[in-house]
C-alpha cells in the first residue's frame, strides 16, 4: 500500500476468514442474478445494434449486477485465500441451473441433480479447509 | 456430433487467460484501503477486468463449434490453474482438501452439464 495515494490515518479494515467467504456467497447469488437477467435479456433482442443492447433493460441490469459481484468478489479476496475462495464461485452454476428449474420451469433430470449435490459438496470441503 | 480440437484449445486457453484474471484481482485485493479510490484508481483490478474480457472473448469464439456438455466444464479447468498461481505468487499452500474440494466442483460441473444435454 505503499504507492498508493495518501491514505488518511484512520485503521485500514480487515475481513475474518468467515466474512471473506460470506462475502464471494454473495457475489454467487449477484453473479447468478445477472445470468437470468442477461439470458432474458438477450431473448428479448430483436437486433444485435449497441443501441438495442443499451435500450435493453434486463441487460442492462444484468451486467450491472455482473459489477456488483465483482466488486465483492474483489473485497472477499482483499484477505481471503484466493485459491479457497475462487472455487466457490461455481454455486453460481448451482444458483443457475436451480433457477432455471424453478422460473424458466426446465425440467430436472438426475444428472442436474447429483451435478449440484456433488458441486455444494466440493464447496462444503473447501469450507472446512482452515486459513493458514 | 464431435467437438474440434480448435474448439477445445480456444477454451483452454480462455480459462489459462481467466486464471491471470482471478491473479491480478486478488493482486490489486491486496492495495485496498478505506477509500473507494483505491478501487477505481487501482490498475491491477483494471488487468483483471481486462484478462476476464479477453478470456471471455476466446471462450466464445471456442464456443462457435462443439458441444457445449465437453466445453462448458473445461472452463472450470481455471480453479486448477489458479490454485497453482496462488501458490506461486501468493505463497498460498496446496492442500489435500483444497485438491478435494476443486477436484469434486470440476466433477459436480461435469455431471451437470450431462443434465443440459
Amino acid at each position: 500500500m505503499k504507492d498508493q495515494l495518501p491514505v488518511p490515518e484512520t485503521k485500514s479494515f480487515h475481513f475474518s476468514s468467515r466474512q471473506s467467504v460470506a462475502l464471494v456467497l454473495l457475489c454467487t447469488f449477484f453473479g447468478a442474478a445477472a445470468q437470468m437477467l442477461i439470458k432474458s435479456g438477450a431473448n428479448a433482442l430483436a437486433s444485435g445494434s449497441p443501441l438495442a443492447m443499451l435500450t435493453n433493460l434486463p441487460l442492462v441490469a444484468g451486467y450491472s449486477l455482473y459489477g456488483i459481484s465483482t466488486v465483492l468478489l474483489v473485497l472477499a479476496l482483499r484477505d481471503g485465500e484466493l485459491s479457497l475462495l475462487y472455487p466457490v464461485i461455481s454455486l453460481t452454476f448451482v444458483w443457475v441451473t436451480l433457477l432455471s428449474l424453478t422460473l424458466l420451469k426446465e425440467t430436472a433430470n438426475p444428472y442436474k441433480l447429483a451435478g449440484i449435490a456433488i458441486i455444494v459438496l466440493g464447496v462444503a470441503v473447501l469450507g472446512k479447509e482452515k486459513k493458514s | 456430433m464431435n467437438t474440434p480440437l480448435s474448439s477445445m484449445l480456444l477454451v483452454l486457453l480462455a480459462s489459462f487467460i481467466g486464471s491471470f484474471g482471478a491473479v491480478f484481482l486478488k493482486w490489486g485485493a491486496g492495495r485496498l484501503h478505506r477509500h473507494w479510490k483505491s478501487m477505481i484508481f487501482n490498475w491491477r483490478l483494471a488487468a483483471g477486468v481486462g484478462f476476464y474480457l479477453l478470456s471471455s472473448f476466446f471462450f466464445v469464439l471456442g464456443l462457435r463449434h462443439g458441444e457445449l456438455t465437453i466445453l462448458y466444464p473445461m472452463v472450470s479447468l481455471g480453479y486448477l490453474w489458479t490454485m497453482l498461481w496462488s501458490c506461486i505468487f501468493f505463497g498460498e499452500r496446496v492442500t489435500r482438501n483444497k485438491f478435494l474440494g476443486i477436484g469434486l466442483v470440476l466433477a459436480g460441473i461435469v455431471v451437470l452439464n450431462l443434465g443440459n444435454r
